[in-house]
């Protein structure tokens, strides 16, 4: 049995412990907002925040995370940074297919939550391990500009 | 598989003239599921359907059904906005449900009897039949108020969900209007509004997706749960052609959580309580392969057998004035030849498919492209009825044309995996990326050879295009359609319908059928090499003439004012002509331009990089102009065209699936990267007015990317690029 604290609520899985992260919350938990897009780290489309730090669930075994505080998609608007990157990912429409944009919400929140006035190249540097097939970057950037200011 | 296309084949019909994707069933039965059913389930009671695509409820909400899909290109949006204008609904009360399958009420108008979604069609083939669709209701809940209010009809104003008479003081909402609007007759005769009464269309509305793409909620069929379902992964062979020889299941059964493992004509399927356990079982799995029917060439021996073919005559699919002889009299003769790989589309969801098999039928939940097709398919493997497959469409993660598969294989893939248990549980295939990657259903490996004829006054006088690469329709229910003496017209779409002024023409194609590698359309299909090579064989003639680019291409496009049109505002905007800043020291930096007409709509392009000295491309600005009729959502035209550069700049930067010895190279995204943050451009988006009807915007923002780049770097380095992804190395300064 490994412990996960998930969105604030304790539970108890009764899976293998190398079991990725990934898989514990969509298919034990069915939390499936958090995607699977590569399993190797390489795409970002799993990305849940860890104790406040964006983590690539599809790499991280549960063992690793058990008794941390984990947040998905799900629950990201229950904080004001959360919240703000939520409302302007809205207010721009920055959304396509929309299956990597759990991930890319969840690294913009832990960019912001550092750094709340975040230049292009900040933006880069934060993101750019979050692939986006549809090539919605354009609007990311501007909508990671918009939170910041909105947070401002 | 021979049954089922054989039994297809049989029943596609002669299809009609001019389509874009032909394709033919008789009619079908009647359907198994109604509105509602195969989607997420109606909001609010139902007491107003006026027709197949509207229903309002009594607590005012507006249900927009979507017979297309939605996997990003803001359909759900756009086919709510044309229904929801001509009702005159309130915008916020409207949403949007996926509606069921079912070719008899939903099918793509351009396409025949047959639903699906795919060539940039959906709002072009859906524009009069929802703005009918809205109308009609429009009118009997206008009706409905008449009567109840005993007033004219002609009297009562519709503004955002509320009818009003203004003399007598009456008021009423859609809901409470629904009940008697549903007792009313559906109007035949119905007017439909002047285009400058459009309060929706050519406006800013809001994407109806949204909300639950950024809260975790949206469905997709990676995400669906059904009781007792078990996960399939599956051990596919390592070449295309290669089976199963045998296997040792013992350690994959060891594997906790797997239930059983199958054997299907696509490979050897793990089946397991849960996708990571599927998974592990997968990967314990020792398969022996019989490759003795394999393909073992590799990319360069494709590339090499294509460079030979393309130096004999293919068959002929434009044919203009006399090219040979214009040849024979050149002065000069401008010559290039390009090669374009394998191209996967790399949705970021990889394939993936729910199927149940029930007492009378099957269900299937798929981010479902092609229902008809596969509804046929399925039926064929099952033995049932094609109107006893209900299919649920789910929002797809993604497709680039990879959803549209003509051979239906994914669904197959699952569907066999569930006969092989005899449906006793439902069962998710879910493909891991590196399946996903290796499935083939490319875009196809293409060669092209062109050659321009100049005279002695330095006029380009003839123009000579050769293309060898697979067919795509080959095989397939549009070949009947697409396929005209020999030549698959997605082959040479873009080169055989070259819009410039040259007075003699000759575009060829050989079609080798002896590559075995699937292949299937990807987003922009042919135009995404054809566009590429005459555009950057373009500017290398213009090169030659010492002529402007843009001057030669507005020269040759007398009667083609809409591409002169897009290209005249894409330079406009960019500035073209005038100084591009300088960079750094090392660095060069250049201007291309490049226009291209794909699916009826028309798009320029203007591109600004930045070449390292080292070679590395970056590309800094993309200036767009683009006309597609009518811009129902103006915003999601230009989300659209953004989208697209950065994909072509995917292809054009990086992208390319290799064979050796049949072998695919790449699995994930570090062998195939598509485009990363950093490396998207500033791109601006130009809408030309128009009042034509809508054409497509989902694909026609790919073809102009790549070559205005190219030409952008021809600019700075006087390099001419041809063989795509660029090689950095070849601009080494």
């Amino acid at each position: 049995m490994i412990k996960l604290d998930v969105n604030g609520k304790q539970h108890q899985l009764d899976v293998a412990p190398d079991t990725p992260l990934l898989w514990a919350l969509r298919d034990t938990l069915h939390l499936t907002g958090t995607k699977y897009g590569c399993g190797q780290a390489l795409c970002g489309a799993c990305t849940v925040q860890v104790d406040g730090a964006p983590m690539r669930s599809c790499v991280t075994p549960v063992s690793a995370v058990a008794g941390r505080r984990i947040t998905t998609i799900e629950a990201v608007d229950r904080d004001r940074v959360g919240k703000a990157v939520q409302d302007a990912w809205r207010k721009l429409d920055v959304v396509q297919c929309g299956y990597c944009q759990s991930g890319q919400i969840m690294s913009a929140v832990s960019l912001l939550r550092q750094n709340r006035r975040p230049s292009d190249n900040d933006i880069d540097n934060a993101m750019s391990g979050n692939l986006c097939r549809c090539a919605t970057y354009v609007r990311i950037r501007a909508a990671i500009h918009e939170a910041a200011k909105a947070l401002a | 598989m021979n049954t089922i296309e054989n039994l297809s084949r049989r029943r596609f019909l002669q299809g009609s003239a001019g389509l874009t994707l032909g394709f033919c069933l008789p009619a079908l039965a009647a359907p198994v599921a109604g509105p509602g059913k195969a989607g997420e389930g109606a909001v609010g009671p139902i007491h107003f359907e006026p027709n197949a695509f509207l229903r309002i409820g009594t607590d005012n909400t507006v249900t927009v059904l979507s017979k297309h899909l939605e996997m990003g290109q803001g359909t759900y949006t756009g086919l709510a906005t044309i229904l929801a204008d001509e009702l005159d609904a309130d915008w916020n009360t409207v949403r949007v449900e996926g509606a069921p399958a079912d070719a008899k009420r939903y099918n793509n108008l351009f396409w025949g009897p047959a639903q699906g979604t795919g060539g940039s069609t959906a709002m072009a083939n859906s524009w009069e039949q929802m703005r009918k669709a809205g109308a009609a209701g429009r009118a009997m809940l206008v009706s409905a108020a008449a009567i109840k209010w005993n007033v004219p009809a002609a009297e009562i104003m519709v503004r955002d969900g509320v009818l009003s008479h203004t003399k007598s003081k009456h008021r009423a909402s859609f809901g409470e209007l629904a009940v008697d609007a549903a007792t009313l007759p559906v109007p035949t005769d119905l007017k439909l509004k002047d285009p400058k009464d459009f309060r929706l269309i050519g406006k800013q509305v809001k994407r109806k997706d949204s909300a639950d793409k950024t809260n975790g909620q949206a469905r997709f069929t990676q995400d669906v749960q059904l009781p007792g379902m078990l996960v399939a992964v599956v051990a596919h062979p390592p070449r295309f052609g290669a089976t199963v020889k045998s296997f040792d299941a013992r350690r994959a059964k060891a594997v906790k959580g797997v239930v059983d493992v199958v054997q299907i004509p696509q490979g050897v399927a793990v089946l397991a309580s849960d996708t990571w356990s599927a998974k592990k079982g997968r990967d314990a799995l020792s398969v022996n392969w019989d490759e003795s029917q394999a393909f073992t060439l590799g990319s360069e021996e494709i590339f090499a057998r294509y460079r030979e073919l393309a130096k004999t005559p293919g068959l002929v699919a434009h044919q203009s004035g006399d090219a040979d002889q214009a040849f024979g009299k050149a002065a000069r003769v401008v010559r290039a030849s390009y090669d374009f790989p394998y191209l996967a589309h790399a949705a970021m969801e990889p394939m993936n498919c729910v199927i149940r098999l029930g007492g009378d039928g099957c269900e299937v939940w798929n981010g479902e492209q092609m229902q008809t097709g596969d509804q046929y398919a399925l039926a064929g493997l099952f033995g049932l009825k094609p109107e006893q497959v209900t299919i649920h469409m789910l929002y797809a993660g993604g497709s680039f044309g990879r959803r549209a598969s003509s051979h239906s294989d994914y669904v197959l893939e699952a569907a066999h995996i569930v006969k092989a248990i005899d449906g006793r549980a439902p069962v998710k295939l879910v493909w891991m990326r590196e399946d996903d990657m290796r499935a083939g259903y490319y875009r196809p490996l293409f060669h092209h050879a062109l050659e321009a004829a100049l005279d002695d006054k330095g006029r380009l006088t003839g123009w000579r295009h050769r293309l060898v690469g697979q067919s795509i329709v080959a095989g397939t229910a549009f070949e009947k359609n697409l396929v005209k003496d020999g030549i698959d017209q997605v082959s040479v779409e873009g080169a055989a319908n070259l819009p410039y002024a040259i007075p003699n023409m000759k575009v060829d194609l050989h079609t080798p059928k002896d590559i075995p590698v699937p292949v299937l359309w990807w987003r922009s299909v042919g135009s995404s090499h054809t566009a590429y090579s005459t555009e950057t064989f373009l500017d290398q003639v213009a090169g030659a003439m010492g002529t402007d680019p843009v001057a030669l291409r507005l020269a040759l496009l007398p009667g083609h004012p809409r591409h002169a049109g897009v290209l005249k505002l894409a330079a406009e905007k960019a500035g073209w002509g005038g100084p591009l800043k300088a960079g750094k020291p090392g660095e060069r930096r250049g201007r291309g331009v490049a226009v291209h007409e794909s699916f009826n709509s028309y798009v320029a392009q203007v591109a600004e990089v930045t070449v390292g000295k080292d070679g590395s491309i970056k590309v800094d600005r993309i200036v767009c102009a683009v006309d597609c009729g009518i811009a129902i959502n103006p915003d999601n035209v230009r989300a659209q065209v953004q989208g697209a550069i950065g994909f072509a700049l995917s292809a054009a930067l990086h992208g390319e699936i290799t064979l050796k010895e049949g072998r695919v190279e790449q699995g994930n995204f570090d062998g195939y990267p598509p485009l990363r943050i950093h490396e998207m451009p500033v791109v601006e988006v130009h809408i030309v007015p128009s009042a034509a009807a809508p054409s497509g915007i989902g694909e026609p923002g790919v073809p102009p990317a790549a070559p205005a780049v190219a030409n952008a770097i021809a600019a700075a380095t006087g390099k001419h690029l041809t063989r795509m992804p660029f090689n950095p190395a070849e601009l080494a300064a």
